[in-house]
């Protein structure tokens, strides 16, 4: 394809978006964003998490269609926005081993669906392998053929995929975080396979955390922020600095009306000494103290969850210990962990925090069943008290406390979540992303609530993507990177040294210092 | 308390008028066949108790499901367990008394239950696939142990107390139903076991994230079942007096559309026991009615197949 279109200086862009915009509901995930991306090169493309970068990958493969905005393949106009349309147009995504059936071998999978057959009409499974073999080989890649997918590593897998788009037209190759499951050598492998495949005029849009990897393998990168084009650059005009600066950029967010009740500092409730999980987090050492809120920033698979999964026994300890006023304790189910005290407000509300089906009274007494009960009953009417308890005291905005959590808004039904584990009266509050997928005034209602908790005497743990709310919430913030803690600081630490009169200015501030720690960090692994 | 709470308890009865869909079903069939067989004495005393008398079993064992349902698996060994309870207690009788063949029914019955539960929680094979497998073995253990043939039960209080026997006017089999599904309705709606139960299967995950140990209930529930089909299996021998391989037959069947009649969720998470007895009478009021018209058998399961994918896609729709 890019032969025909040689000669004509246009068409040497194989991408052109122009005033793409997206909104969901009243959101704008991308605004009045313009790029192009040039055919025989690597694209990056940066931004935090929420930036807009997924929005515009899922433009581009047809699972979204922009709300206005103009996007062309090799000068021709996207008309059509399905996953179909972008097949045909020569756009492919690679997702992490999504599409490669493990008990197939490599060549069945290259050609699955698409199978080669013979003058019968039966499949010729030798020819698939012959026309295998001629590809890896055109494309330098080692892989045996008849090798099954299942029994492969975790790099051959991928670099097999990228092989099965490319046997399928694909000329605008699309890689999410590429390297997150690759060993040091695979991703070797893998750079200079995406360097073959330039040479061969396939143009690759690359998007990764990994400031070292954009930096080794990328001609140039576009960078969002907020939903917005911030700059497109050579990477050679790009020093990491500016990068950082760009990517972090200057922002306003609502949170500076939530009251920061002053909370002090009480005993020693949670004490963790190298506490490693299966794989994250890394040899943990935090302390947690009674009136205190302690935030963990980090990127995406930072292994911040996993911490939190490891503390409330979802996720086997590996080593290291968790002392909770003092004394060792086991923790090897949520079960445990309740016992102790600890009660976690999961990262997936939907799936881990709620029995959507079931009412809002059936949800807050979850946590409670035993204290509920005399001898073998449960009392309904202190199930009922213990639901208007709660439907009060965090003004849960239901029908009835009859109702089912699924009909409530995602505010509420983080509100319902954390109702249910107010019941219980732990001494330890994890929570995880507690905002996710909540409006934004509940979102400062939210964190008014983790303030409460620890004015109420509680250790709080709260892990937030989200900057601003995690330094409204946090009297101390931890950074993890790769499963480690990588900084630890007070919250007073991030203020402006000479503050202005704007408060939200001031937050600014804070979250420019704490993006920059966190990106550095990431950069640096 | 807050308005917001106040203002609730009026809306709920309206508004969950879905879940009576049940009962408005059973109404209406019991209608129909009051009225089309008034004359072939469908509303007789009589008939009436032989409707109780026959779904009594398919009842009992349905209660075991609605658990077994509601905590988000499946029990399809029901039906040959009960025929191999029925077995091993007419042998174990022949040689211990009525004593000795309750208790041995009752131990092997909680053996097939246990062997169903360790096999779906610890090694980790979903229930549907267990309970077909458990359904053969306990079938192929039935022939084998009595040669397919019959095995006479002569003790007159066994024959009494498990399906023979009367109360005054009302049949023991009635109070065992009666007895058995007060008993299941009550846990699983006010003990902490049944809202374990529910919770497990409404969200798994979620349950565990609540501190439930969801393995245990699962194991629970599948042993429960498996009690219920021996019971079922002992009031079999004790109708028929006698122990023999066939009996239950296809109850697995009968029981899962009777538990899901009555608005138990095949998703868990949801589950009725007083539903699932409805739903059960559904059927039994369904059979009799079509025997009474004087339809063939094979016309019977025609119609029965029909009557019942129709009342499941109903009672489904609620979704």
């Amino acid at each position: 394809m890019p032969t025909q279109v040689a000669g004509n200086p246009p068409s040497k862009i194989a991408v052109r978006l122009t005033g793409v915009s997206k909104s969901f509901g009243g959101v704008r995930a991308l605004d009045d964003v313009s790029i192009e991306v040039r055919v025989g090169e690597i694209h990056a493309l940066l931004g935090e998490n929420g930036a807009g970068k997924s929005t515009i990958l899922k433009i581009l493969n047809g699972v979204h269609a922009p709300t206005a905005g103009r996007i062309e393949v090799f000068g021709a106009e996207l008309t059509e926005h399905t996953p179909e349309a972008a097949k045909r147009a020569g756009i492919g995504m690679i997702f992490q081993e999504m599409s490669l059936v493990p008990t197939l071998t490599t060549a069945q999978n290259i050609f699955l669906n698409n199978e080669i057959k013979g003058s019968t009409c039966f499949i010729d499974d030798s020819a698939a392998q012959r026309r295998a073999r001629e590809l890896f080989e055109t494309l330098g890649v080692d892989i045996d053929p008849k090798a099954e997918v299942g029994a492969l590593s975790a790099g051959q897998r991928q670099l097999t995929e990228i092989v099965k788009a490319i046997s399928r037209n694909v000329r605008i190759l699309i890689l999410d975080e590429p390297t997150t499951a690759l060993s040091g050598g695979d991703v070797e492998k893998l750079f200079a396979f995406l360097r073959t495949l330039k040479s061969e005029g396939v143009a690759i849009i690359y998007v990764s955390h990994r400031m070292d990897e954009i930096t080794r393998i990328a001609d140039r990168a576009t960078i969002l922020r907020d939903g917005k084009h911030v700059v497109t650059a050579p990477m050679s005009e790009l020093t990491l600095d500016r990068i950082i600066e760009h990517i972090v950029g200057r922002r306003s967010r609502g949170f500076s009306d939530v009251k920061r009740l002053a909370a002090s500092r009480g005993a020693p409730l949670l004490d963790l000494r190298g506490l490693s999980g299966p794989r994250k987090p890394r040899a943990i050492d935090l302390t947690l103290y009674a009136g205190e809120v302690v935030g963990v920033a980090g990127l995406l698979g930072s292994g911040r969850s996993a911490l939190a999964r490891v503390l409330f026994g979802i996720d086997p300890k590996r080593s290291g210990e968790i002392r909770i006023k003092g004394a060792p304790v086991e923790i090897k189910s949520p079960k445990d962990a309740i016992a102790n005290g600890i009660a976690l407000v999961p990262e997936d509300r939907l799936r881990q925090g709620l029995i959507l089906e079931h009412s809002v009274e059936s949800n807050t007494s979850l946590s409670i069943l035993d204290r509920l009960a005399s001898r073998f009953f449960v009392s309904s009417a202190r199930a009922s008290e213990a639901a208007d308890r709660q439907i009060e005291t965090l003004r849960i905005k239901t029908g009835s406390r009859d109702a089912p959590v699924r009909t409530l808004s995602g505010g509420n039904q983080q509100k319902v979540v954390i109702g249910k584990w107010l019941n219980a009266e732990p001494d330890i509050f994890v929570l995880d992303e507690p905002t996710g997928g909540v409006d934004i005034g509940s979102k400062a209602e939210i964190i008014t609530l983790v303030r409460d908790l620890a004015a109420r005497g509680k250790a709080v743990l709260v892990i937030s993507s989200e900057l601003p709310e995690l330094l409204t919430a946090a009297d101390r913030i931890v950074v993890m990177t790769d499963g480690r803690i990588v900084s630890e600081s007070a919250r007073k630490e991030f203020d402006d040294p000479n503050p202005g009169d704007d408060v939200g200015e001031q937050l600014q501030y804070a979250e420019r210092k704490l993006s920059s720690i966190i990106q550095k960090a990431h950069a640096h692994v | 308390m807050s308005d917001a709470v106040v203002k609730s308890s009026a809306p709920p009865f309206i508004a969950n008028w879905r879940q009576y869909i049940p009962y408005l079903g059973f109404v209406l069939i019991f209608a129909f066949f009051s009225a089309t067989l008034y004359n072939q004495g469908f509303l007789e005393p009589n008939n009436q108790l032989n409707i109780l008398r026959q779904t009594a079993m398919i009842s009992i064992m349905a209660v075991g499901m609605t658990y077994v349902l509601s905590a988000g698996e499946i029990d399809l060994s029901i039906g040959m367990v009960a025929g191999l309870i029925s077995c091993v207690v007419a042998v174990a009788m022949d040689h211990y008394g009525a004593v000795g063949g309750v208790v041995a029914g009752l131990f092997v019955g909680g053996l097939v239950g246990l062997a169903n539960a360790l096999l779906t929680t610890r090694v980790g094979i979903p229930s549907f696939l267990t309970t077909l497998a458990m359904m053969g073995i306990a079938r192929g253990t039935a022939m084998w142990m009595t040669q397919t043939k019959s095995v006479p039960i002569l003790d007159d209080n066994f024959i009494w107390l498990f399906g023979g026997g009367n109360l005054g006017p009302i049949p023991v089999l009635v109070i065992w139903t009666l007895v058995i599904a007060v008993v299941g309705h009550v846990v699983l709606r006010r003990t902490t076991f049944g809202r374990r139960v529910l919770a497990t299967g409404g969200s798994e995950i979620a349950a565990r994230y609540s501190g439930i140990d969801t393995r245990g209930i699962k194991m629970r529930v599948l042993i429960i079942s498996s009690l219920g089909a021996a019971i079922a299996g002992m009031l079999y021998a004790g109708r028929l007096h006698s122990g023999r391989f066939q009996l239950g037959e296809g109850d697995e069947l009968s029981v899962i559309a009777a538990a899901v009649l009555g608005g138990t969720s095949l998703f868990g998470g949801a589950g009725s026991v007083v539903g699932s007895i409805v739903g059960s009478l559904m059927i039994g009021v369904i059979n009799n009615g079509l025997l009474l018209m004087g339809l063939e058998y094979s016309q019977q399961l025609i119609a029965r197949g029909v009557i019942i994918i129709v009342a499941v896609a109903i009672s489904q729709s609620r979704k």
